[in-house]
C-alpha cells in the first residue's frame, strides 16, 4: 500500500515533467535547438493564469485561455526577434540567446511581480479520490493533469503523423534543406513550432501551479531543467517519449526519496538517467542515427 | 571579420577598464576623508546594505532593503544625524556580495548593514574584519557570521532557534514523537536542525521521522510528506521558510494529516502569502521575534509605512531585523559620538564598544543588548495562528 | 629575431601571451598609483578563475568539438579538494607551501575526476553528451551539499547525514558542513598568482593545440570517420583532451575558493557551467584569445551595470541576447557592415575631425 501511493505520488509528479518535456520535445525535434526559455515561458503562463484568476476574479477557464494566449504571442515573439536571426548560426549561439532569453523572462517577471511568493489557487476543483479507507490518496490534480498530458501526447500524435503541416514538420525536421526544395516554408513550420510549444508552455504552466502551488520568478527554472532530462531520457524529439520519460523520471524521484534519501534524489535521478544514456544513447524511445559513411 | 570582432572586445575591455580607474579617483577621495556634504548641507553617514534582490533568493534581500530604507527615513526625518543608505545585490552569491562590498566602499560607505543571508555574510565578514569595517548583519544566522569582532547581528542564531524550540516543546508537552522536515542545501535550516536534534536527544524527545529536501527540489513535498504520515509523528517541525512550508501545509491537507506543526521565525510571513488559503495554516506554532501581526504602536506603524512603500505586502521578520539594524547602527553612533567626517576604522573601533553598552527597544524585542561575541540577547515569543492571526501561545 | 620568419599561428599566439601581460602590467602600474577601485581590485582573482575556466572549456567545446554543460563540476570538485586541504593543514606548513600544495590537488583531483567522468561520458554523441555532463555536474553538486567531513585524533569522519551523526572527539573540527560548505579557508590566492595561472593555462592550451596531439584532436571535431581512418585514437585523444580541460578547470577552482572565506556547492551549479559556456560563445569556438577576452568583459559588466540597480541584470540579459544577434545573424552582420562602410568616410570621419581638433586644441 505504501508502495501503491508512492507509485502515485510519482505518477503525479511525473505527470507534469511531462507535460512540459512534450513542449521541450516539440521544440527541439523540429528546430534542433535546446530551448532553454522553455522554462521561464511556463513560469509566464502561471502568472497571467494566477492574474486573471484572483486579481480579476475571473473564472479559470479564462484565466487557461489568456495564459495560453499570451504565451504563444510571446513564443511567436521570442522566436521573431532572438532565434529567427540566428537559423544559419552554429546551434550554440542559439543556445546562449535562449540563456539570454531566459535571464530577460525571469528578471521582467521579478520586476513586474514582484520577488515575493504567490499562492495559486488550483484550476481543478475536484475532490481527491480517497481508496482503502483513505490510506491511498489521489488528488484531482494528478487526474487531470495525467489525463491533459495524455491528450495532449496524442494530439500532438496525430497532428504530426495526420495532417500537411504535421508533415510538413517531420519533413522540417529530418532535412531543412530538402523540406524547402519540396516547397515547405521552412521558416514559418519552425515559427508554428513555437507557438505550440509556447502554447503547451501555457497548459504546463497552470498545471504545475495547479500541482504545487507557489508562484516566484524562478518558479520554472528548475522543472524546466527536469523536464529537459525528462525529454532526453524518452528520446529527445519523441512525442511518446516525453510522456514515458517524464512519468518515469517522476517515480525515480518520488521513490528514491522515500526508500533511499530525500537528500540526494536529484542526484540519484540523474545517476539514472546517464546509465539509460549509456545503455541506449538516444533515450528510451528515441531515434538509433546510423551514421551514414 | 574575426579580428574586427576581437579588436571590438580588446576596446571593450580597455574601456571597461578605463571606467573603473575613473571611478576609483573619485573613491579614493570619499575613503579617504569619509565623509560628504548632504543635501541640506549637514554631513551624513553613509550606511551600506547588500543583500539578494534578483535571484531565488530575492524575497529576503527585498525585504531588508525596504525595512532598512523605512528606518533610515525616520531616523533622518527626526534631523540631528543625517544617514545616506544605499543596496546593492548579491544575488546570494559569494563572490558577487563581495563585488558589492567593494563598489559600496567606492561609494563611501562607513559602515555595512549586511549581508542579508549567510554564506555572502561569511565572506563579506572576512573582508570586513581585514578592513576593520563595523558590519551588522540583520539576518545572517549562521555562527561563522560574526566570528570576528567587528560583526554584530540582529536575528538569533541558528542553534539557538533549535535549542530553544526543543526546550519550548519539551516543557510544553507539546508532543512525544516529532517529524521534522527541512532544507539541507539552506544553512539556516539545517543550522536549525542539527541543534535541534541534538537538544531533542538530550530532553528524550524522540524524533521518529527525519527528512530532507533540497532548494533544487523544493516543489513536490509529497515523499516527505506521507512519510511523516505513516511514522505516527503528532509533531512536524518545520524549521524552514514560508513558501515550502505553505507547499508542505497544502500536501498535508490534501493527503488528511493534521499534527501539530511547529516552526522558526522562517515561518513568519506565511499567513500573507498572496492568495494562500489560511484555513491550511490553521493551528500552525511558530516561535518568532516579531510578527506583522502585532497591535504595539511601533510595529503597526512600520507595517503601515512598509505597506505603503511595498504597494500593499506585509513585512516579514527581515525587514524587522533590517529596522532593528538600522537603530542599533545609530543607538551605538550616538552613544560612541561619532561624527561623519570619521574613517570606516575609527568608526569601527567606537562602534565595536559602543553597542555593547546600548539598550535597544525594537521590533524584534524590548531591551535588546549585545555583548562582544556579537550576538543580541532577546527573547523570542511562541504564537499560534488562529483564523488567520496571530495568538500569544 | 626577424618577426616575419616566425609562423602565423606562433604569431598570433604572442599576441595573446602579450595582451595578458600588458593588462596585467597595466593593472599593477594603475594599482601602484592607487587608481583602481575596490570595486575592480576584488574582482582580479575570480577574472583570472573565470579566465582559465573560459579557455579549458574552449578545449572541450572549440577544440574537440564536444559541448559540455557540467564545467562548473570540475570546478567544485577542485575548490573543496583544495579547500579541504589547506583547511585541514591550517598552519602547520608556510603559507606558499600549503598555496601550490592546494592548488596541484586540486588540479590533480579534479583531473581524475575528468577521467572517471570521461570514460562513460566521451561515448555519447552531441546533446546527449552534454545532457550527461549536466547530469554530473549536478550530482557532485548534490553529494557535496551532503557530506559532512571532520577531522579529530583518529583521523577522518564522513558522514551524509548531518554534523552530529560524525561522533567526533572533543579536539573534532568539521571541516565540510554540508549545505554550509567549508568555511574559514584562508584566502592565500593573490593577483599575481591568478595571472601566473593564467599564462599557465595559455601555454599548456596553446602549445596542445599546436602539437601533434591537438592536431589530433581537431580532425576528431572536424570529421571523426575520417580521423578514424587514418589511425587516430579517437577516445585516447578525447580523453586528454577532457581530462585536461578537466584538471584546468580544477586549478580555476583551487585558485577562486582561496579568494574567497567560504566555498559552497551551490555556487557550482549548472548556472555557471552555462556562464562559462557563455564567455567561450561570445569569445567565438576555438578561439583561446577571445575566451581571455569575453571572460574578462563579461565578469566585469554586470558590476559596471550596477548604476541600473533593479535593472541590473534584465539589462545584462538584453546585452547577452544583442551580443549574440550581433556577432552571428548574418542579416544583422551584413547590414551592420554596410552601415560602417556608408558612416566610414561620411559623418564619422567628420566626427573624428572634429575631436582630433579638440583635442590638440586642449594640448595647446
Amino acid at each position: 500500500m505504501e508502495f501503491l501511493s508512492n507509485l502515485v505520488n510519482g505518477i503525479s509528479l511525473g505527470s507534469v515533467y511531462a507535460v512540459i518535456a512534450l513542449g521541450y520535445t516539440m521544440v527541439y525535434g523540429i528546430a534542433r535547438m535546446l530551448n532553454f526559455a522553455h522554462g521561464d515561458i511556463i513560469m509566464v503562463g502561471g502568472y497571467i493564469c494566477f492574474i486573471v484568476m484572483t486579481s480579476l476574479g475571473l473564472p479559470s477557464i479564462v484565466g487557461i485561455l489568456a495564459a495560453v494566449v499570451v504565451c504563444t504571442i510571446l513564443g511567436i515573439t521570442i522566436e521573431r526577434v532572438a532565434y529567427k536571426p540566428l537559423r544559419s548560426a552554429p546551434s550554440l549561439a542559439v543556445l546562449i540567446t535562449a540563456i539570454g532569453v531566459s535571464y530577460l523572462l525571469q528578471n521582467l517577471a521579478l520586476l513586474i511581480w514582484g520577488s515575493d511568493p504567490k499562492s495559486f489557487t488550483s484550476v481543478v476543483s475536484m475532490e481527491p479520490l480517497r481508496l482503502f479507507d483513505g490510506s491511498l490518496v489521489i488528488t484531482g490534480e494528478t487526474i487531470v493533469t495525467i489525463v491533459v498530458s495524455a491528450i495532449i501526447m496524442a494530439a500532438l500524435t496525430l497532428f504530426v503523423n495526420r495532417t500537411k503541416v504535421g508533415h510538413a514538420m517531420l519533413a522540417v525536421s529530418e532535412d531543412k534543406g530538402a523540406a524547402q526544395l519540396m516547397g515547405i516554408n521552412v521558416n514559418a513550420t519552425i515559427s508554428l513550432t513555437f507557438a505550440i510549444g509556447s502554447a503547451l508552455a501555457a497548459v504546463a504552466g497552470v498545471l504545475l501551479c495547479s500541482a504545487q502551488p507557489s508562484l516566484l520568478p524562478t518558479t520554472g527554472a528548475m522543472p524546466g531543467i527536469k523536464a529537459f532530462v525528462a525529454a532526453v531520457f524518452g528520446g529527445i524529439g519523441s512525442i511518446p517519449g516525453a510522456m514515458i520519460g517524464g512519468v518515469l523520471l517522476g517515480i525515480i524521484e518520488i521513490l528514491s526519496k522515500y526508500y533511499i534519501s530525500s537528500q540526494i534524489s536529484d542526484a540519484i535521478v540523474f545517476a539514472v538517467l546517464i546509465v539509460v544514456l549509456l545503455v541506449r544513447p538516444a533515450g528510451i524511445l528515441g531515434k538509433q542515427i546510423r551514421e551514414k559513411v | 571579420m574575426k579580428k574586427f570582432v576581437s579588436a571590438v572586445l580588446a576596446g571593450c575591455m580597455a574601456l571597461s577598464l578605463a571606467a573603473c580607474g575613473n571611478s576609483a579617483s573619485s573613491a579614493s577621495t570619499a575613503s579617504t576623508g569619509g565623509a560628504s556634504e548632504g543635501s541640506n548641507g549637514t554631513t551624513v553617514i553613509k550606511i551600506g546594505g547588500i543583500g539578494p534582490v534578483t535571484g531565488a533568493a530575492a524575497v529576503y534581500g527585498n525585504a531588508v532593503k525596504l525595512g532598512a530604507e523605512i528606518a533610515v527615513e525616520e531616523i533622518n526625518a527626526k534631523g540631528g544625524i543625517q544617514y545616506e543608505f544605499k543596496f546593492e545585490d548579491d544575488e546570494n552569491d559569494a563572490e558577487k556580495s563581495i563585488n558589492a562590498y567593494n563598489n559600496l566602499k567606492d561609494w563611501g560607505m562607513q559602515i555595512l548593514m549586511g549581508t542579508v543571508t549567510s554564506t555572502p555574510c561569511i565572506a563579506v565578514a572576512a573582508e570586513t574584519s581585514a578592513d576593520n569595517m563595523f558590519q551588522i548583519t540583520p539576518s545572517g544566522s549562521a555562527e561563522d557570521c560574526i566570528a570576528t569582532d567587528n560583526a554584530f547581528r540582529v536575528c538569533f542564531s541558528d542553534p539557538e532557534q533549535g535549542t530553544l524550540s526543543a526546550e519550548y516543546i519539551s516543557e510544553n508537552n507539546l508532543a512525544t514523537k516529532i517529524a521534522i522536515i527541512y532544507d539541507s542545501s539552506d544553512v539556516y535550516s539545517s543550522g536549525i536542525h542539527d541543534a535541534f536534534v541534538a537538544k531533542a536527544e538530550e530532553l528524550g524527545l524522540e524524533i521518529v521521522c527525519d527528512e530532507k529536501f533540497t532548494s533544487d527540489s523544493n516543489k513536490d513535498f509529497s515523499a516527505q510528506v506521507s512519510k511523516a504520515q505513516s511514522s505516527g509523528a503528532d509533531l512536524l517541525f518545520l524549521p524552514i521558510y514560508y513558501n515550502e512550508a505553505s507547499l508542505i501545509l497544502t500536501r498535508a491537507d490534501a493527503v488528511g494529516y493534521e499534527p501539530l506543526v511547529f516552526g522558526c521565525d522562517g515561518l513568519d510571513g506565511l499567513v500573507s502569502v498572496e492568495n494562500f488559503d489560511t484555513a491550511l495554516a490553521e493551528g500552525v506554532m511558530l516561535m518568532t521575534p516579531f510578527t506583522a501581526a502585532a497591535t504595539d504602536e511601533m510595529t503597526t506603524s512600520f507595517v503601515a509605512a512598509y505597506e505603503e512603500k511595498s504597494g500593499g505586502e506585509t513585512p516579514n521578520q527581515f525587514a524587522a531585523d533590517a529596522y532593528d539594524a538600522i537603530y542599533a547602527i545609530d543607538a551605538a553612533i550616538q552613544k560612541a559620538g561619532v561624527t561623519a567626517d570619521m574613517s570606516y576604522s575609527d568608526i569601527c573601533d567606537a562602534l565595536k564598544t559602543a553597542i555593547t553598552e546600548i539598550e535597544l527597544d525594537g521590533l524584534t524585542g524590548k531591551g535588546i543588548t549585545w555583548d562582544a561575541s556579537g550576538a543580541p540577547t532577546k527573547t523570542p515569543a511562541v504564537y499560534i495562528i488562529e483564523n488567520g492571526v496571530y495568538v500569544a501561545a | 629575431m626577424n618577426l616575419k620568419n616566425i609562423s602565423r599561428t606562433t604569431r598570433q599566439n604572442l599576441v595573446t601571451y602579450a595582451i595578458v601581460i600588458v593588462a596585467f602590467a597595466v593593472i599593477q602600474v594603475m594599482s601602484a598609483a592607487g587608481m583602481l577601485s575596490n570595486s575592480l581590485t576584488g574582482q582580479l582573482i575570480p577574472i583570472c578563475s573565470y579566465i582559465i575556466m573560459a579557455v579549458s572549456l574552449n578545449l572541450t567545446v572549440g577544440v574537440l568539438g564536444e559541448l559540455s554543460l557540467g564545467h562548473a563540476g570540475f570546478m567544485s570538485v577542485g575548490a573543496f579538494s583544495s579547500a579541504f586541504f589547506s583547511v585541514a593543514v591550517g598552519d602547520a606548513l608556510p603559507t606558499w607551501l600549503t598555496m601550490i600544495l592546494a592548488l596541484l590537488i586540486g588540479t590533480a583531483v579534479a583531473g581524475v575526476f575528468g577521467i572517471l567522468i570521461g570514460i562513460p561520458v566521451l561515448r555519447l554523441q552531441g546533446d546527449y553528451l552534454a545532457i550527461v555532463t549536466l547530469a554530473f555536474g549536478e550530482i557532485i553538486k548534490n553529494l557535496l551539499n551532503a557530506f559532512y567531513i571532520g577531522i579529530d585524533g583518529s583521523g577522518l569522519h564522513i558522514s551524509m547525514k548531518d554534523a552530529n551523526a560524525l561522533n567526533m572527539d572533543e579536539s573534532g573540527r568539521v571541516i565540510i558542513k554540508g549545505a554550509q560548505g567549508i568555511t574559514g579557508v584562508n584566502r592565500m590566492s593573490t593577483f599575481t598568482i591568478g595571472f601566473v595561472l593564467v599564462l599557465i593555462t595559455l601555454v599548456i592550451v596553446l602549445n596542445l593545440i599546436h602539437s601533434r596531439t591537438g592536431r589530433a584532436i581537431m580532425s576528431i571535431r572536424d570529421n571523426r570517420i575520417a580521423a578514424e581512418s587514418v589511425g587516430i585514437n579517437v577516445t585516447k585523444y578525447k580523453m586528454i583532451a577532457f581530462t585536461i580541460s578537466a584538471a584546468l578547470a580544477g586549478m580555476a577552482g583551487a585558485l577562486y575558493a582561496h579568494s574567497l572565506a567560504t566555498v559552497v556547492a551551490k555556487k557550482f551549479d549548472y548556472n555557471t557551467s552555462i556562464l562559462i559556456l557563455v564567455f567561450v560563445v561570445v569569445g567565438g569556438m576555438g578561439n583561446i584569445r577571445g575566451s581571455v577576452i569575453a571572460a574578462a568583459i563579461l565578469t566585469v559588466l554586470p558590476e559596471l551595470l550596477r548604476s541600473f540597480s533593479d535593472y541590473r541584470m534584465l539589462v545584462y540579459a538584453i546585452v547577452l541576447i544583442l551580443m549574440m544577434l550581433f556577432k552571428q545573424s548574418p542579416q544583422i552582420r551584413s547590414f551592420c557592415a554596410s552601415v560602417w562602410e556608408r558612416l566610414r568616410f561620411g559623418r564619422l570621419q567628420a566626427f573624428f575631425d572634429r575631436k582630433k581638433a579638440q583635442n590638440t586644441k586642449k594640448g595647446a
